[in-house]
């Protein structure tokens, strides 16, 4: 999971042929560039899904408003959400090497790509919660539920698939994300798309980096849209 | 029938409520009586809407009192609200079921937010699935249903935790006549079988008139009208009553009411209400062999609201004043209504 030393790469620069840094580099760097996704977004659903329901259930007009609570929490959310990543993560290294220890490297990055894509998911989370029949909630509401009960009995599952579908988003903006966290010390394929493809505009490297990120998105788009579509069609929606 | 005696199931004194200094809901006051199917009827933006609110729980009231099998909602805490929520069931417009959840289980949901172990849940939902008559579509999703269906299954759940009134917000209003007709059968069905007490919360005419035994007119957040459904249907006395009612009652044809006047003509014309025992009556032969007039039928309506006959009739008779003098009689004696409109 380590990182390719700087040293390895100046050293191996003129002697590597384009097929032997695709071979010796890119496994390591689509690992990489894997690993952090799938960590920031577990962060990403972990904190961003209570935020999203808490900016929900706080809204004007729902069944738990309050908005001492829903506009200090938004105004956070979107000033997260203006900070463009790569101004975010420079911003953000001193608090980095607090929480991390370090502000390079793969984890470093996981924890500024959670921070960035956090905000994001839980407005997304925010909408498709909205999306949830105002008059279904208060159906069930008159039956006595409790407030967790109709988060938990109505809000999440009717929302699920839309949730699904705001989550894919979110991973792949945590992609291209990381790709840019290659300008700041992050590994994965935005390192190596920046090292070899754009500093030593090597084009090979480039190409074969844009078409893995591509295929990579492609990957996670269908995987979601599957998820998203099987629930859907369960419920048999033709009605 | 209805006894005044008997504790109401549900009452309201006096109740208000404004919005932005608007009053939606006018020193409301009203009872509910078990068993009876209450109907009530207004325009959309009476207050409808807001009343029911109120009842469930959904909105505040500004002042008055709302009894529930003798509790005052307003002086109960949370926890209580939600048990006395429970005892009331409700059927919307748009169903409002669970799309992501089987038919059974949303059948069950009431009983699962009350904290019930699921082979009861089951049990019970079966049970009622069998009532309405969809214990077939189990399994099914609520998008693979009709309309008619969501709602017989929005009946069910309603009925899930053994409620004593059922509230049903134009639960027909979304469904075509023929679907109408099956709901409100199943209704009456329920009314009679289980003692359920029914408020059907509409604008549509027909419904109240095709079931309820009682019926409540409201009209900017007041009551204007109140009484047995025949009653209302034979001598509407208010504007807003007599418009709702418009569909219903008959009209003259427009032949006939251009030429009408109030002094001279052919044929006197007599607007006349028939009902109950009356109505049963060859009531027309009656009047020949009685006073020895003969009357026609220009226009009219003979049905039967809740099994009581009623006619409404715009009778044609010799413009004679001592025939009619004597129809007149025969027919203040007979119908609910008897009126000379005009010659023609």
């Amino acid at each position: 999971m380590h990182g390719l030393n700087a040293m390895e790469i100046k050293a191996s620069l003129w002697v590597m042929s384009n097929i032997e840094i695709l071979f010796r580099l890119l496994p390591e760097a689509v690992f990489d560039t894997l690993w952090m996704t799938c960590a920031s977004s577990f962060f990403a659903l972990l904190f961003g899904l209570p935020l999203g329901l808490l900016l929900y259930t706080t809204s004007s007009g729902n069944f738990r408003q309050n908005l001492w609570i829903h506009r200090p929490v938004s105004v956070v959310v979107d000033s997260l959400r203006t900070i463009p990543f790569i101004i975010l993560a420079a911003g953000m290294m001193p608090l980095t090497r607090i929480v991390v220890g370090k502000a390079v490297g793969n984890e470093a990055m996981i924890f500024v790509l959670s921070v960035s894509a956090i905000p994001f998911y839980a407005r997304m989370a925010e909408l498709s919660f909205r999306g949830v029949d105002k008059n279904l909630i208060e159906a069930v509401r008159v039956m006595g539920a409790t407030r967790f009960q109709i988060i938990w009995e109505v809000a999440i599952p009717e929302a699920l698939s839309s949730l699904i579908i705001g989550f894919t988003v979110t991973v792949i903006s945590i992609v291209a994300a990381s790709a840019m966290a290659g300008f700041i010390g992050g590994n994965g394929l935005g390192r190596l798309a920046i090292s070899y493809g754009y500093q030593r505009y090597n084009p090979v490297v480039m190409i074969s980096v844009i078409f893995i990120l591509i295929l990579l998105n492609i990957a996670i788009q269908w995987f979601g849209d599957r998820m998203a579509h099987k629930i859907e069609k369960i419920k048999g929606s033709d009605c | 029938m209805v006894n005044d005696s008997t504790p109401p199931l549900l009452e309201l004194r006096n109740v208000s409520r404004s919005f932005l200094g608007e009053k939606v809901l006018d020193s409301l006051s009203f009872r509910i009586q078990k068993g009876e199917i209450l109907g009530l009827l207004g325009r959309s933006g009476a207050g409808k809407s807001t009343l029911i609110r109120c009842i469930n729980g959904l909105e505040r009231i500004d002042s008055g009192d709302i009894l529930f099998e003798g509790k005052n909602l307003s002086l109960v805490r949370d926890e209580e609200y939600r048990l006395i929520q429970r005892r009331i069931g409700m059927i919307f417009q748009y169903f409002n079921l669970l799309s992501s959840q089987r038919i059974i289980d949303n059948v069950a949901l009431p009983l699962k937010l009350a904290g019930e172990n699921k082979i009861t849940r089951r049990k019970r939902a079966y049970e009622l699935l069998d009532l309405v008559g969809l214990s077939d579509k189990a399994n099914s999703y609520p998008g693979q249903l009709s309309g008619g269906q969501q709602q017989r299954v929005a009946i069910a759940r309603a009925l899930a935790y053994n409620p004593s009134v059922l509230l049903s917000d134009e639960a027909t209003s979304a469904l075509d006549s023929e679907t109408t007709q099956s709901i409100l059968e199943l209704l009456v069905n329920l009314n009679r079988q289980m003692h359920l007490t029914i408020v059907l919360i509409t604008h549509e005419v027909e419904v109240v008139r095709l079931v309820a035994t009682r019926l409540i007119v409201v009209d900017r957040g007041k009551i204007v009208e109140e009484g047995s459904i025949k009653d209302i249907f034979i001598g509407p006395q208010s504007v807003v009553t007599r418009s709702l009612l418009q569909i219903f009652v008959p009209r003259l044809p427009k032949i006939i009411a251009e030429k009408i006047n109030c002094f001279y003509g052919k044929d006197a014309i007599f607007e006349f209400y028939i009902s109950g025992k009356e109505a049963s009556q060859p009531f027309l032969n009656n009047l020949e062999a009685e006073t020895g007039v003969v009357a026609r039928i220009l226009q009219g309506r003979f049905e039967f609201i809740q099994n009581e006959p009623i006619g409404l009739f715009f009778l044609a008779i010799e413009a004679n004043q001592k025939k009619m003098d004597m129809a007149y009689a025969w027919l203040k004696c007979h119908g609910d209504k008897s009126e000379l409109v005009g010659y023609v």
